[in-house]
């Protein structure tokens, strides 16, 4: 009776925000704008968190699998939800959720341009239901839709601020993502020509050495990576992310990037894992260790708060690509089991989960200061102690310092690595962390630096509101949402297993 | 040589030429036609695919084309509504300086 299969959840959850889309399309710009948006969010997540719990309820062995208009594959698409799709969903609800909240009051007409909020917001529900149909997706082509639905609406999210900036990076960002798509739709009429079918699980079980499959594998695995903005092709994510308005560089972040990976991810361990070798797994992590180093570099050098933040994002994805050298060393053939890939799914929800706090602190701290300088933040935490204090928990779990998420994520990722006898990965984690403590530390001990100067400056400027810099008081309701996220983050430092015991029904439940 | 596997051959050396197209292009107007030759030859490989059996016609590749060519289209679109606004932009702060 709680059959997850036989229950309209999974087609819902994709087409409440399509609904969502044309609605708030329809609605145009009035007062209920705002609270339409948060009802529709509220029931997504809802929707989610059924979901979620059904599935967790049930403990089965197999993933769930829901059959569109009862035709079944190959001839029809089916949806599938498993260990790992189900995390990616949760947080995608959670997300959702949250972000539309901020959302609401960012683009109320107080801090943007009142006409961006009608693109706004049926860009963004596009977005959240290519993500949703993303990760529940078990048709290989319908995956290519999706990725092009998250990527249009990316694009188009990050143009919303109109400079030349943001359209330059919208555009570069834009042209990036077909040109990834296009790799991997070639890849799919590859292997459409070889198996005679576009099912996942139908491919998997033909899958061979042959040349064809690995062809499709590298295709696959370079338009990915250059969706995922892996080092050295991570060159249009600062821009995209740091142009974008506060909300979507949040879920640009969190999870655009990781939309892409997962889908990496089922493809090199699930589906064509047969193809998949050794060395191929180490130049993964070789780029992703250069990922780590290089990225934490630049965001060391960077002088805007938000492509500090941006570069931060591409170190932290070079951490991920770990998983590849480390699973394939403690299995012996490459599988999505084990601690590895314990510590990669670790690592994307704690990722997630402090860069979105991150990026809406920042992005409040910069509407507080009316300047997105680093060097501007001076004495920020005497007006802005909140949402300094959510850009230092963020900060601390991705640096890796306990206890925060990423000090979990981090530790897993040692372990398995010394535990495979790959100390040189050690090596790399660590000095990214010290290079991410560099950084960070910079932006706060600004922040906390009381320059009796600066703030009489301050207090000046206050009295006299003729200053060019223009600076609005941040409303509480952005503030808690980042606070929220970050307490979440602290959270699931303290209570890692919960995470532990979903990822391990990933590796329970991986047989697509 | 079959006609199926000569169309497939084209379609492999339509991607590969536009490829070529995106990286080496500096004009962003080039960059995007070159991303819309690469997607025909895909969709000619897929076409091409359609027919490897020479008694029967395999529907489906149709079906995907048809999906990838509104998406084509719509990807085509945005990126030359893009194109011509920082066009407009940096012509209008030309005459500025003017």
């Amino acid at each position: 009776m709680n059959d997850l299969s036989s229950s309209l959840l999974l087609p819902a959850i994709v087409f409440l925000p399509l609904l969502a889309a044309i609605i708030a399309y329809l609605i145009g710009q009035n007062r209920l704008q705002g609270p339409i948006n948060i009802c529709f969010s509220l029931a997504q997540f809802l929707l989610i968190g059924l979901t979620t719990l059904l599935f967790l309820h049930e403990k089965t062995d197999q993933s769930e699998r829901y059959i569109i208009g009862g035709w079944g594959a190959p001839l029809g698409i089916d949806l599938i939800v498993d260990g790992f799709s189900i995390l990616m969903l949760a947080l995608t609800g959670l997300l959702t959720l949250l972000i539309t909240l901020y959302s609401a009051s960012y683009f109320s007409g107080k801090y943007s341009a009142s006409d961006k909020s009608l693109r706004f917001w049926p860009l963004w529900w596009l977005l959240i239901s290519g993500l949703s149909a993303l990760f529940m997706s078990a048709d290989a082509f319908n995956i290519y839709v999706c990725l092009e639905i998250i990527g249009l609406s990316a694009a188009a999210l990050v143009a919303l601020q109109g400079n030349r900036a943001a359209l330059q990076a919208a555009l570069r960002y834009l042209l990036v993502g077909l040109l990834g798509s296009l790799f991997y739709l070639f890849a799919i009429a590859i292997l459409y020509r070889s198996h005679g079918t576009l099912d996942l699980m139908q491919i998997a079980e033909t899958t061979n050495h042959s040349f064809p499959d690995k062809v499709a594998m590298i295709l696959i695995t370079i338009g990915l990576l250059l969706k995922i903005a892996l080092f050295p092709l991570h060159f249009w994510l600062p821009p995209a992310h740091a142009n974008a308005p506060t909300p979507v560089s949040a879920i640009l972040s969190a999870l655009v990037v990781k939309a892409s990976l997962y889908i990496l991810i089922k493809f090199w361990f699930d589906v064509l894992g047969e193809t998949t070798t050794l060395g191929a797994s180490q130049v993964l992590g070789a780029l992703g260790g250069a990922g780590i180093i290089y990225g934490s570099w630049c965001a060391f050098r960077a002088t805007q708060l938000k492509l500090l933040i941006a570069y931060s994002t591409v170190a932290q994805l070079g951490y991920i690509f770990l998983l590849f050298p480390l699973s394939e060393y403690s299995m012996g053939v490459s599988s999505f089991t084990g601690s590895a890939s314990q510590a990669a799914v670790y690592f994307i929800v704690a990722h997630a989960c402090a860069k979105a706090a991150m990026f809406l602190a920042a992005g409040n701290l910069i509407l507080a200061q009316g300047d997105g300088e680093i060097a501007q933040l001076k004495g920020i935490a005497v007006r802005e102690p909140l949402n300094v204090l959510v850009f230092a928990i963020a900060g601390i779990s991705l640096i890796g310092l306990p206890p925060s998420a990423g000090f979990i994520a981090k530790w897993l990722l040692l372990t398995t690595a010394i535990e495979s006898g790959q100390w040189w990965w050690v090596i790399v984690v660590i000095t990214g962390g010290l290079l991410g403590a560099m950084y960070l530390f910079k932006v706060l001990s600004l922040a906390f630096s009381t320059d009796p100067a600066v703030i009489e400056s301050r207090a000046v400027k206050s009295t006299a509101p003729v200053s060019s810099v223009s600076s609005v008081p941040v409303s509480n309701v952005m503030t808690t949402v980042a606070l929220i996220l970050a307490l979440i983050t602290l959270a699931l430092g303290f209570n890692a297993e919960f995470i532990l015991n979903i990822s391990n029904t990933v590796s329970e439940v991986n047989d697509i | 040589m079959t006609s199926a596997l000569f169309y497939s051959m084209a379609g492999l050396a339509l991607f590969a030429i536009g490829f070529f197209g995106v990286v080496v292009a500096s004009h962003v107007m080039r960059k995007i036609l070159a991303l819309n030759v690469m997607g025909v030859g895909i969709f000619m490989f897929l076409i091409a695919l359609a027919k490897r059996n020479p008694l029967v016609v395999d529907p489906l590749p149709h079906a995907l084309v048809l999906t990838g060519i509104v998406i084509a289209v719509a990807g085509t679109a945005l990126a030359l509504n893009l194109m011509v606004r920082i066009h407009h932009i940096d012509q209008s702060s030309q005459e500025q300086s003017k």
